[in-house]
């Protein structure tokens, strides 16, 4: 199942090398003035610097800095020379889309071979410039080198013949480097974007201006769906010093329905109009949903056996159970929770000699470019993204429904500029939230405690069919289902006859936008794989970890593939091993104190990142309180290309997952989210961050996601933890005190 | 209108007295550095400097600041390149970087009053920023770094 996204995006950017057919000529007339740009990913200048054009949104991973160590390895470039730029929205780039914990695997490949192309070619024409044969010369550091003798990438660029051409074919045919001749990926170094991110510097979404400007704040309707404007009374807003008109907007696209943007000649006049206007809605069928409702249509869609996709449906799975000595169910459920980045989303709007300008940070320009476009009644290529930095990503600017509303804004003012800024309630009321979800999972023991058949039934709201449709693959049954509401349930081990179904809760999907929220599905999936697997081991009287093992026997479908997935279930197995040495599995520890284990294999099976994680915690039994003290985490993430930065997204993945585990989770009141800002959604501080240790299995094979595989493993591996130090079994997601000191009297 | 001290020098603005300083520095002054997050003080990405205190600037009245002196990150140090800066850089703190200029504010703050901050010192003084991204161990390893340098240095 896992084949569908990553295929559709590579193969976007295999038409993007071939649609540029020519461009591969090195030394393109176009460009050749000023620069050697032996593909669309890069040029170099006459003065060596290259400069490395980079598609991914920046939010925090450093993305630039991994891909342009990508290239620069292959090219032999002098890293101090390289530079960072991320571009705006164009077709000639193909998909753009920052998200999947994808950009680094995706990149590998089509950078690796671009650097390679450029160096094949700036030796051929810098052996002509010594004259000497290509063969007597070696590339480095940014220079050709024969002997003792030497020429610059940039005199090479400046003088030599750079006439050498690549077709689409050969370029895919490039030989990689060997990993022992790696000298810039898998180095120490810093990210290029850190020094701008420490002095105020560093340009995000809402510092974008233009001359002119206006400010907006849109008002919002009572539903995220079907509601309509009834009537608006500007009398208060009137008396707003600076305040200006409000509209209610037209959307085609149908993005932003029932938003009423409200114009100001500052934020704060923009802010306390929209506050005091008034307006009269219809609202929409959803306006009194809460969170019981959206959690009792998951359960009663789980109890319907005919609901949903089957997306893995192996023979035998009903005569397994028949014939068990012994089974297992229990159900599992996670409350509604958001992204609460930091930055607020906001968009600068304008028209300017033909062309829609769309000021803003955002993860996904492939995915909102056609609803700008049917929103605005304009084509495609008469619009442009402007990049900008993201003060966080974590899949909330995925969506990009912000950038409708304010490019309406200034469509509805005749293309004037305008500036629309949420605020931080404003953000959250109309998040894309993770959906609460609801999971039911079975197990058949045979004879010795053998498992021979695993259930795996999930429910909720489904991203994918809220905004991108189009990427969903299609089940067993032939009902198309969403891969990042169900990934994660499809895992590594070897379980006899297996059952997948994936259900969308359409309630869910009527009341809000649901999201991708960091690590996806894969990070409340997990949440009952794991729990489940240490509940299916207490009952076949087996230790945790051992029973792990020996279902990561890396048996048929699980035994991997090449390139992405060599190995199989063998490195989740020796990844678990390592970890449960490392943290000490099998030693005493204190009273009302524990170790939980969980492992995952990241995002999909199509690019797994085998990770696992030791959770140990200390329950106040009094209290049901649980103090995370140590998270312990290995990972095998094959090749690291940038090693600070991976450890960097461990870090904060794994921090994110405990915060999710206990302190994160909202819930649904009269069809919004309850919590709309940091009074109440209380996010992990740095009082809360326990130590983390954080190991990386040295590997050459392909490198694989980072920005979301530690996330998986946290939520799963304290409730294990808890279950270890108390004997109390959690299985709702966020974790309560109460729920703890519930369990424990159970 | 109002006249203060903005990084050193004398600003008149006019801003209403009640609209948040932060929109005034940003909008008005240019000062983008300092950031919008929450609006009710609980995240700190606005965090600038009052005479030396730390102070959410999106819950301080434009008014208030009248007469007084306002530093903002990019007039922490004229090269952008105070201890903390440069504990920032080394220890590769930011991620997505947009709560950064209201984190190194609060703990420039933090090591004006306390040069050497214990752990627990540091955690009760830096409980008021959020970090989304979760950089928190390597903030509190800058902050360290910076204070085992002495951040006067």
């Amino acid at each position: 199942m896992n084949a569908i996204l990553p295929d559709v995006s590579r193969r976007g950017f295999l038409i993007t090398v071939s649609a540029a057919g020519a461009m591969f000529g090195l030394g393109h007339p176009a460009q050749a003035a000023e620069a050697f740009a032996p593909t669309i990913w890069y040029g170099i200048d006459r003065q060596g610097v290259v400069t490395v054009h980079i598609i991914r949104a920046e939010m925090g991973q450093h993305v630039g800095t991994a891909i342009a160590r990508i290239v620069a390895d292959e090219l032999e470039a002098d890293w101090s020379k390289v530079r960072i730029d991320h571009v705006d929205s164009d077709p000639k780039w193909g998909l753009m889309v920052t998200g999947g914990s994808w950009s680094v695997w995706q990149s590998y490949p089509l950078y690796s071979q671009a650097g390679a192309a450029g160096r094949i070619a700036l030796i051929e024409a810098g052996a002509k410039l010594m004259g000497v044969t290509p063969a007597d010369c070696i590339a480095r550091n940014g220079a050709v080198v024969a002997g003792k003798r030497s020429v610059s990438y940039g005199e090479i660029v400046a003088k030599g013949d750079l006439s050498r051409t690549f077709t689409a074919e050969q370029l895919a045919k490039l030989p990689m480097k060997p990993a022992s001749e790696r000298r810039i990926v898998g180095k120490p170094g810093g990210a290029q974007d850190i020094p701008a991110k420490t002095n105020g510097q560093a340009k995000y979404g809402l510092d974008a201006k233009v001359p002119g400007m206006v400010y907006a704040r849109p008002k919002l309707p009572p539903t995220r769906y079907g509601s309509t404007v009834v009537s608006i009374d500007e009398t208060a807003a009137k008396a707003v010093p600076g305040y200006i008109r409000a509209i209610a907007l037209e959307d085609p696209s149908g993005t932003v329905p029932g938003w009423v943007m409200v114009y100001a000649d500052s934020f704060v006049a923009a802010d306390r109009a929209t506050e005091a206007l008034k307006v009269t809605w219809k609202a929409g069928e959803t306006a009194k949903v809460a969170e019981a409702d959206l959690q009792s249509r998951a359960r009663a869609l789980i109890a319907d056996k005919t609901a949903g996709s089957q997306v893995v449906e192996d023979p035998g799975v009903d005569a397994a159970f028949a014939a068990a000595k012994s089974t297992l169910e229990q159900t599992y459920t996670t409350s509604t929770a958001l992204h609460f980045q930091m930055e607020p989303v906001n968009a600068l709007a304008f028209e300017k000699d033909g062309l829609f300008e769309i000021h803003t940070g955002n993860q996904w320009q492939s995915l909102v470019l056609p609803w700008l476009a049917t929103a605005l009644g304009r084509k495609e290529e008469t619009i442009v993204l402007r990049t900008y930095m993201l003060g966080g990503g974590f899949g909330r600017r995925l969506n990009g429904d912000y950038a409708v509303g304010a490019a309406l804004a200034s469509k509805a003012i005749g293309g004037k500029p305008v500036k629309m800024v949420m605020t931080r309630a404003d953000d959250t009321r109309f998040d894309s939230p993770r959906s609460p979800s609801v999971q039911t999972l079975r197990m058949a023991f045979g004879d010795a405690g053998r498992v021979t058949a695993m259930e795996h039934h999930a429910c909720a709201g489904w991203p994918t069919q809220a905004m991108a449709p189009f990427f969903m693959p299609k089940g067993g049954n032939g009902v198309p289902y969403d891969p990042f509401a169900i990934s994660g349930a499809n895992h590594w081990y070897t379980v006899g006859a297996q059952r997948v179904r994936a259900v969308q809760n359409d309630l869910a999907n009527r009341t809000m936008r649901p999201g991708w929220l960091r690590s996806v599905g894969p990070g409340w999936t997990n949440w009952a794989v794991e729990s489940f697997m240490d509940e299916a081991a207490a009952q076949a009287g087996v230790d945790p970890l051992a029973f792990r093992l020996k279902m990561l026997d890396a048996a048929g479908r699980n035994a991997g593939s090449a390139p992405n997935a060599v190995g199989g279930a063998k490195r989740q197995a020796a990844v678990l091993k390592r970890l449960a040495d490392k943290a000490g599995w099998g030693k005493p520890l204190p009273k009302n104190t524990g170790l939980g284990l969980a492992t995952t294999f990241g995002q999909e099976r199509d690019m797994p990142t085998w990770v696992a994680c030791a959770a140990r915690v200390a329950v106040d039994p009094a209290t049901g309180a649980v103090t995370v003290e140590k998270l312990t985490l290995v990972a095998d993430a094959g090749t690291i290309v940038h090693p600070d930065g991976a450890l960097a997204q461990m870090e904060g993945a794994a921090l994110w997952g405990m915060s999710l585990a206990l302190l994160e989770g909202s819930a649904f009141e009269n069809g919004q989210p309850k919590d709309t800002n940091l009074d109440s959604y209380t996010p992990l501080r740095m009082a809360d961050v326990p130590d983390v240790e954080v190991e990386f299995i040295a590997s050459t094979e392909v490198p694989v996601g980072l920005g979301e595989p530690a996330t998986t493993v946290v939520g799963p591996a304290i409730g294990n933890a808890i279950f270890r130090a108390v004997g109390a079994r959690v299985r709702d997601l966020p974790i309560r005190p109460e729920a703890v000191k519930a369990a424990m009297k159970a | 209108m109002t006249s203060f001290r903005l990084n050193g020098r004398e600003v008149s603005v006019q801003a209403p007295d009640d609209a948040p300083l932060l929109w005034t520095i940003r909008d008005e002054a240019g000062l983008t550095g300092t950031k919008f997050g929450c609006g009710i003080g609980q995240c700190g990405a606005c965090t600038v400097h009052v005479n030396g205190d730390a102070v959410r600037s999106c819950i301080t009245p434009t008014g208030s600041v009248a007469g007084q002196s306002v530093t903002t990150i990019e007039g922490l140090d004229p090269k952008g390149q105070h201890p903390l800066q440069m504990a920032w850089i080394e220890a590769q703190a930011p991620q997505c970087g947009y709560c950064q200029s209201g984190q190194i504010m609060q703990a420039a703050a933090l090591l004006k009053a306390n040069p050497k901050p214990s752990d627990a010192d540091i955690e009760a003084g830096m409980t008021g920023n959020l970090c989304r991204c979760m950089a928190y161990i390597r903030i509190k390893k800058a902050i360290k770094a910076a204070a085992a340098k002495g951040v006067a240095a």
